[in-house]
């Protein structure tokens, strides 16, 4: 079983991450499940999304895991939520910031030890698709640092996921995908 | 057919909510009327941009509250159409009135209920409040434990519901958040292959057959009101079960996913089970498997068709079983738990020996983790030894402060 955990603000995008990641590794024979908290259930508010992958059916509902992957996508909330609850010493985090990691951990102490990666996702966004919504970049940087999948694979199926949208977003979108891949540190 | 068939994959990733949209669409329903609630909301909001992109022939009739959404319903129900519709918590409970004269003008509706905590205070979150609520109002009620259950049930909800000797509403249950907005791999059906199964509609008693001219809603009073009631009672005593299990059946032959009027899991040679309904279900069939491991033997019952009350199927599930825990999502405000009462009424009169305690849990949403439930096990596991329930009859799970436990 892996299991995911991502923190977010209500609009930045997570669920439809979350349900976009499940929707990808589905199509490759896992069982899936993708589901959010969305406690004051405002626009802004703090937020966490989950996944859970495995090979067999997944009957476990509960909110409760120790994630093996922790993934935030605002900036602060490295500061505000409670990100490394429920941690085990393997568990990795993926976190948007416009830091480097060394600073990053400098400045928030309890992630002192652990396993960060950084990238900027929110950057990433308002460049390529033109709005801070870092969540399809955050996913490229979870298949750079977990090996997930080859992101050519990655970046097909996602197109698929989003084709509903129009083509210039599909377009941009697969380029902040690919940066995220690129610059994940 | 003057509209679009859609193409969906074998598996497609959806949440509860999406999954009952999808097969209020594949069933071809002639009227929705609805007012938006969450965490239904999207069922019909799907069901209606289904029908604005033209892959169903149908009416959405926007109306003002839950209660007019019922009574929409039941007009378009009366008048002979495929009606089905969805709420959750406040507006189910605004819709109780129109609940009971659905069922007693005994019009197969459908009403797809998210499962929501009811006020005070405000909660969005998933319980079983609004489910209890509507138990006695004589309503077929199949409760779903995952989206694939909440698409798979919708389909049989129609078959069972419309049939000539049934004619009475079904509710199909999902639990709010934990099954409406979590995705996860649905397999679908075809939309032919579901249209199939479902089948054409075939009014009886409709009003707009005006050559057998019917009247709707009469008044009775004291001499045909109670054979009326009695008459609707019999047909949910007797006919809906077979009724049910034949369409349980066909539908396996059709997709080869079985559902059981009560679910037993792990039962066969179980010492010890947790009875329960909702996503609960299946987190309790996981910590079952484990607690094996620890030489517990622990089985899981769930109830699938909550009304009409599956009486016989529970004596058999649990005849042989030493303790029981009876799971609550509800309130009893006053009283032991329903299913503590209905497991007890449908024992008592049995060989069954069993140390049966109650729990009320998860109200609000609360977090059901698989630590409670090895709690719990270990703790009907002391009862099955002992012989007799060692703690209070009635106690609360995950809930702050003080243990709290009655009776």
């Amino acid at each position: 079983m892996l299991e995911i955990r991502w923190h977010s603000r209500a609009g930045q995008g997570a669920v439809t991450g979350a349900k976009g990641l499940a929707d990808v590794v589905s199509t490759t024979g896992k069982e899936v499940q993708a589901f959010a908290f969305y406690g004051s259930a405002k626009r802004g508010a703090a937020m966490t999304a989950y996944n859970r992958v495995d090979d067999k059916p997944i009957m476990n509902h509960e909110k409760f895991m120790h994630p093996d992957y922790v993934l935030v996508i605002d900036p602060a909330l490295v500061y505000t939520a409670d990100i490394t609850a429920h941690d085990t010493d393997e568990t990795v985090y993926i976190i948007t910031t416009h830091m480097n990691t060394e600073d990053l951990v400098a400045s928030q102490p309890k992630l002192e030890g652990k396993k960060i990666h950084t990238v900027d996702c929110i950057k990433i966004a308002q460049e390529t698709i033109g709005k801070p919504i870092p969540n399809t970049p955050m996913l490229g940087a979870l298949m750079k640092i977990s090996e997930m999948y080859e992101i050519d694979f990655f970046k097909d199926s996602m197109i698929r996921v989003l084709s509903k949208l129009p083509q210039k977003i599909v377009d941009a979108n697969m380029v902040a995908i690919q940066r995220a891949y690129d610059e994940v540190q | 057919m003057a509209f679009d068939k859609m193409e969906l994959r074998d598996i497609e990733v959806w949440d509860g909510n999406f999954a009952a949209a999808q097969a209020m669409r594949q069933a071809q329903i002639d009227v929705v009327a609805a007012y938006p609630i969450t965490p239904s909301t999207p069922i019909v909001e799907g069901y209606a941009k289904f029908l604005a992109d033209g892959y169903v022939e149908g009416e959405f009739v926007m109306v003002e509250s839950e209660h007019a959404a019922m009574s929409g319903c039941i007009g378009a129900a009366a008048a002979g159409g495929r009606v089905a519709t969805a709420t959750s918590s406040q507006g189910f409970a605004l819709m109780v009135e129109t609940l009971y004269q659905s069922s007693g003008m005994r019009l197969p509706i459908v009403l797809n209920v998210v499962n929501r905590a009811l006020a005070a205070p405000l909660n969005v979150n998933g319980d079983h409040s609004d489910m209890y609520l509507g138990r006695d109002s004589g309503w077929i009620q199949l409760d779903a434990y995952s989206p694939q259950e909440a698409y798979d049930l919708n389909f049989i909800a129609f078959k069972v519901s419309e049939d000539h000797d049934v004619r009475l509403p079904c509710m199909v249950h999902q639990d709010g958040f934990m099954t409406s907005h979590t995705a996860q791999g649905v397999k679908t059906f075809t939309d032919d292959v579901a249209y199939g199964f479902v089948g054409e509609y075939k009014p009886m008693n409709d009003m707009l057959d005006l050559d057998h001219p019917v009247t709707h809603g009469v008044q009775t009073e004291e001499d045909w009101h109670f054979e009326h009631k009695a008459r609707q009672h019999n047909d949910l005593m007797t006919k809906v079960m077979p009724k049910i299990q034949e369409v349980f059946d066909a539908f396996e032959e059709l997709s080869g996913r079985k559902y059981n009027i009560v679910e037993k899991y792990d039962m066969d040679d179980a010492d010890v089970a947790v009875v329960c309904m909702g996503t609960s279900v299946e987190t309790a069939r996981e910590v079952a498997k484990e607690m094996r491991a620890d030489g517990i033997k622990a089985g899981v019952v769930g109830i699938r068709v909550l009304r009409p009350y599956p009486f016989a199927e529970i004596i058999e599930a649990l005849k042989d079983i030493k303790a029981i825990a009876a799971l609550d999502r509800s309130s009893p405000n006053g009283a032991p738990g329903m299913l503590f009462n209905e497991l007890a009424g449908a024992l008592f009169n049995t060989d069954s020996k069993a140390a049966l305690s109650g729990y009320v849990y998860g109200l609000g949403g609360r977090d059901l983790t698989k630590a409670h439930l090895v709690d719990l096990y270990k703790e009907l596991q002391a009862n099955a030894d002992a012989g007799k329930v060692l703690t209070p009859l009635q106690q609360f799970i995950g809930v702050r402060g003080p243990k709290l436990a009655y009776l």
